[in-house]
């Protein structure tokens, strides 16, 4: 039987398992939606922005591992979704993203809501297709998928024109799919691996540096063997957290920028560095010049690219971190005796001996003003039993959360690392909540990040999806006043909001459920009271305005110079500044 | 250092797009490229001249064997080759010089693929220094109008070395 585009596409997200897509509609797209409209199988969550789909779609690619799915039309809706292509290339998410297209005989006549969706996409995606001819869909979205989930995964698109969707052929779904010219390496050189394991029994100061590769691949479970026969300590990448669970006496924690003291110094002082599944991101390695000088370099990537991009590696191995981490464990086992605790016992005395020196710390008086550090602190104590989902959007907040909420498993930590979007974490929230909808969910935000895609509160509430948003409310945009504290000699340029909306009238608006904690005594109970709602909830918390993220490396500096809390200069500027009222906003917003 | 890179790709629409967006988003340096069909249609043989430091081409071997499209990608900088570019050069020529042109044209192997009273167009294949040296000679003439191919390239065959004693054969 023939069927038409629209029904092969939905023909064959059923056949990869898809349940829910994100998507809002358009004028070449309505063909699609009117046949998802008369289905049951694949629920469709209609967003109030393009962006906030392809955001949903990533978290939900995060929280499960699995394809995220967007569609979206043509013009406009293209140019939408490509901040999340490009956030999801760099975090190398698996996505498949449908975007509409005008018909193929106007393609290239400037016509309405047209856009040239391969010439947007093509920096920002692992790949993409224009769909000229109905025949070639199935086989293409087959590819799509395949694709994206495979090696290093990656979003993709396929641009559906709306005769393509309106025309008819024979279904036919391949149960398999080659690319002759696309086919990753997953098993890593056994010679090679047998050089790391060589290196890894004989290091004194070894550390496991871990990142987002290591989640996607699903090694963490090799890994936490890894890391027990070779007792060496975990440095994780912002997208690595969860990788290694963070109460684990050998985490410590994450590493880079805002890394802890004692990771950083790991790294710095290591005589071997096992990299898996990371990429020496300039947010980690600082001073390249500097970095590890006095470390041997393993480096376990599925992406050659990856290996040597930016320091000299001298063990490489490409291919995947599961099944690379298999194999290192097989031999160090055979050839492992239990003398490694002993060989790193000096190691070990110097590692605990930097994290009582400099821990994470902050100081929150009991009726002074709320300390954002404080609000996460409480949250992850109060939570951390039910094994929550945790999204972020960018900034401070951000890295308060990654030092401070100790994830224990992975596919639990929705961050936005690469790209560093800001409004990502509502959205990439929302996307996990509708993979498990039981879960609880929680959005840590800023009040800057959230306003970004606020609009996505709207589908919140009308998909049912009852994601909790913290905005650690400073009316700044944090970060970006810190650089301006420590490097701009405190020339607030743009960073200072001014006013933010009453965001718990803002959620009741929405038909949501707003909450604020004014007091740090009323924090407790008031992140209680949201955990405890079956709705989407902001709870707002006014917090001190100028607090900074400490340890912090300046941009390119060195790993083991680490500024650890304000200089003088600040501290004496900012004593006497406060926190911010809630009724200060209100009278700026009635002003 | 300059190296040359041959680069099977899938002959397809925007094949060619991916490959120079690669450059220019990396900021990888291109010098020439060229493309055509190779025997089997479904695929294009691309010759790219590039520079850069040893990282800096490995990283673009790399990244261009990342691509979906891309087959096969050799640096032929690994092992020995030999390469051609072509260039058409349309000189004016008053009377008193068409000789000289012609003189010039034949020195080079080049040949006169067009002429009118005014102008030859010349036609001369070789290594960029020949190039070169041809477009020097010819300047003080008067050069209307001038196109390159950019080079190709081919790996040398290696010799068995029970077909001849050396191991390698003689540069031309």
């Amino acid at each position: 039987m023939k069927l038409t585009g629209a029904e092969i596409l939905i023909e064959c997200l059923k056949r990869e398992g898809v349940k829910t897509i994100f998507a809002l509609p358009g004028g070449v797209v309505l063909k699609i939606f009117d046949m998802l409209h008369q289905q049951k199988d694949i629920e469709v969550v209609l967003t109030r922005h393009e962006q906030g789909a392809g955001h949903m779609a990533e978290g939900y690619a995060k929280a499960t591992g699995k394809a995220g799915v967007c569609l979206v039309t043509s013009g406009p809706g293209m140019t939408n979704v490509i901040t999340a292509l490009a956030d999801a290339y760099m975090d190398s998410v698996p996505l498949v993203c449908f975007s509409g297209q005008v018909p193929t005989s106007l393609i290239g006549n400037d016509a309405f809501q047209e856009a040239d969706n391969m010439g947007l996409s093509r920096p920002c995606t692992k790949y993409n297709f224009l769909v000229k001819d109905v025949k070639d869909l199935a086989v293409t979205i087959k590819e799509a998928f395949y694709i994206a989930t495979t090696g290093r995964p990656g979003p993709v698109l396929v641009d559906i024109p709306k005769d393509v969707s309106m025309d008819k052929a024979e279904f036919v779904y391949p149960s398999s799919i080659a690319i002759r010219s696309y086919n990753p390496v997953y098993e890593g050189n056994k010679w090679q691996i047998k050089q790391a394991a060589e290196a890894m029994t004989k290091a004194r100061k070894p550390v496991l540096y871990v990142g987002g590769g290591v989640i996607f691949s699903g090694a963490s479970q090799e890994l936490m063997e890894l890391a027990e026969l070779t007792h060496m300590p975990v440095d994780m990448t912002l997208m690595g957290l969860g990788a290694f669970p963070g109460e684990h006496p050998q985490s410590m924690g994450m590493l880079g920028m805002h890394g802890t003291y004692w990771a950083n110094m790991v790294m710095h002082y290591s005589d071997l560095v096992v990299a898996i599944g990371a990429r020496f991101d300039d947010r980690v390695t600082g001073k390249v010049s500097e970095f590890c000088p006095h470390a041997k370099v393993i480096h376990i990537d599925i992406d050659p690219t990856s290996i040597r991009k930016n320091v000299n590696v001298d063990i490489p191995i490409v291919g995947d971190c599961k099944m690379v981490l298999r194999e290192l464990i097989q031999i160090l086992r055979a050839t492992v005796n239990g003398d490694q605790r002993e060989l790193r016992k000096p190691w070990w005395d110097q590692i605990r001996e930097w994290q009582q020196a400099n821990p994470l710390a902050y100081q929150q008086e009991a009726d002074g003003p709320i300390k954002p550090q404080h609000v996460i602190q409480r949250l992850y104590e109060l939570t951390k039993d039910r094994d929550p989902i945790v999204s972020t959007d960018v900034g401070q907040h951000q890295m308060w959360a990654a030092q401070y909420f100790k994830l224990a498993k992975p596919n639990r930590w929705l961050t936005s690392g690469g790209l560093g979007t800001m409004g990502f974490g509502f959205p990439a929230a929302m996307g996990a909540q509708a993979a498990f909808p039981g879960r609880l969910v929680l959005c840590i935000a800023g009040d800057g990040s959230i306003q970004m895609n606020m609009q996505e509160m709207a589908t919140a509430v009308v998909h049912k999806l009852p994601v909790k948003i913290i905005i650690l409310n400073n009316r700044f945009h944090g970060m970006v006043r810190q650089w301006q504290d420590l490097f701009y000699e405190g020339r607030y340029a743009s960073s200072d909001l001014e006013t933010t909306p009453d965001f718990v009238k803002l959620a009741e608006a929405y038909g949501a459920v707003g909450l604020r904690a004014s007091k740090p005594s009323e924090i407790d109970a008031v992140l209680k009271e949201a955990i405890a709602v079956n709705k989407p909830v902001i709870v707002d918390v006014p917090t001190y305005r100028y607090e900074n993220v400490y340890p912090m490396i300046p941009a390119g500096g060195c790993n083991h110079e680490m500024i650890l809390e304000d200089p003088p200069a600040l501290r004496n500027k900012q004593s006497g500044a406060g926190q911010v009222a809630p009724k200060d906003s209100d009278t700026i917003l009635t002003a | 250092m300059e190296h040359i890179i041959s680069v099977t790709v899938e002959n397809k629409f925007g094949s060619l797009s991916r490959i120079a967006g690669l450059f220019s988003g990396r900021g990888f340096n291109i010098e020439s490229l060229s493309v055509a069909p190779t025997l089997d249609p479904s695929m294009s043989q691309m010759t790219i001249v590039t520079s850069g430091d040893e990282r800096i081409i490995e990283q673009i071997v790399k990244q261009l064997n990342k691509l979906i499209d891309v087959i096969k990608v050799v640096d032929l900088n690994e092992s020995d080759f030999v390469s051609r570019e072509t260039a058409l050069i349309k000189v004016h020529t008053r009377p008193e010089d068409r000789a000289e042109a012609l003189r010039i044209a034949d020195i080079f192997r080049a040949n006169v693929i067009d002429s009118t009273p005014a102008t030859y167009t010349i036609e001369v294949t070789g290594d960029p220094r020949k190039i070169g040296a041809i477009i020097n000679l010819l300047q003080p003439l008067g050069i209307k109008e001038l196109t390159r191919t950019g080079r190709v390239a081919v790996a040398r065959e290696l010799i068995r070395s029970t077909d001849v004693p050396a191991k390698k054969i003689a540069r031309e």
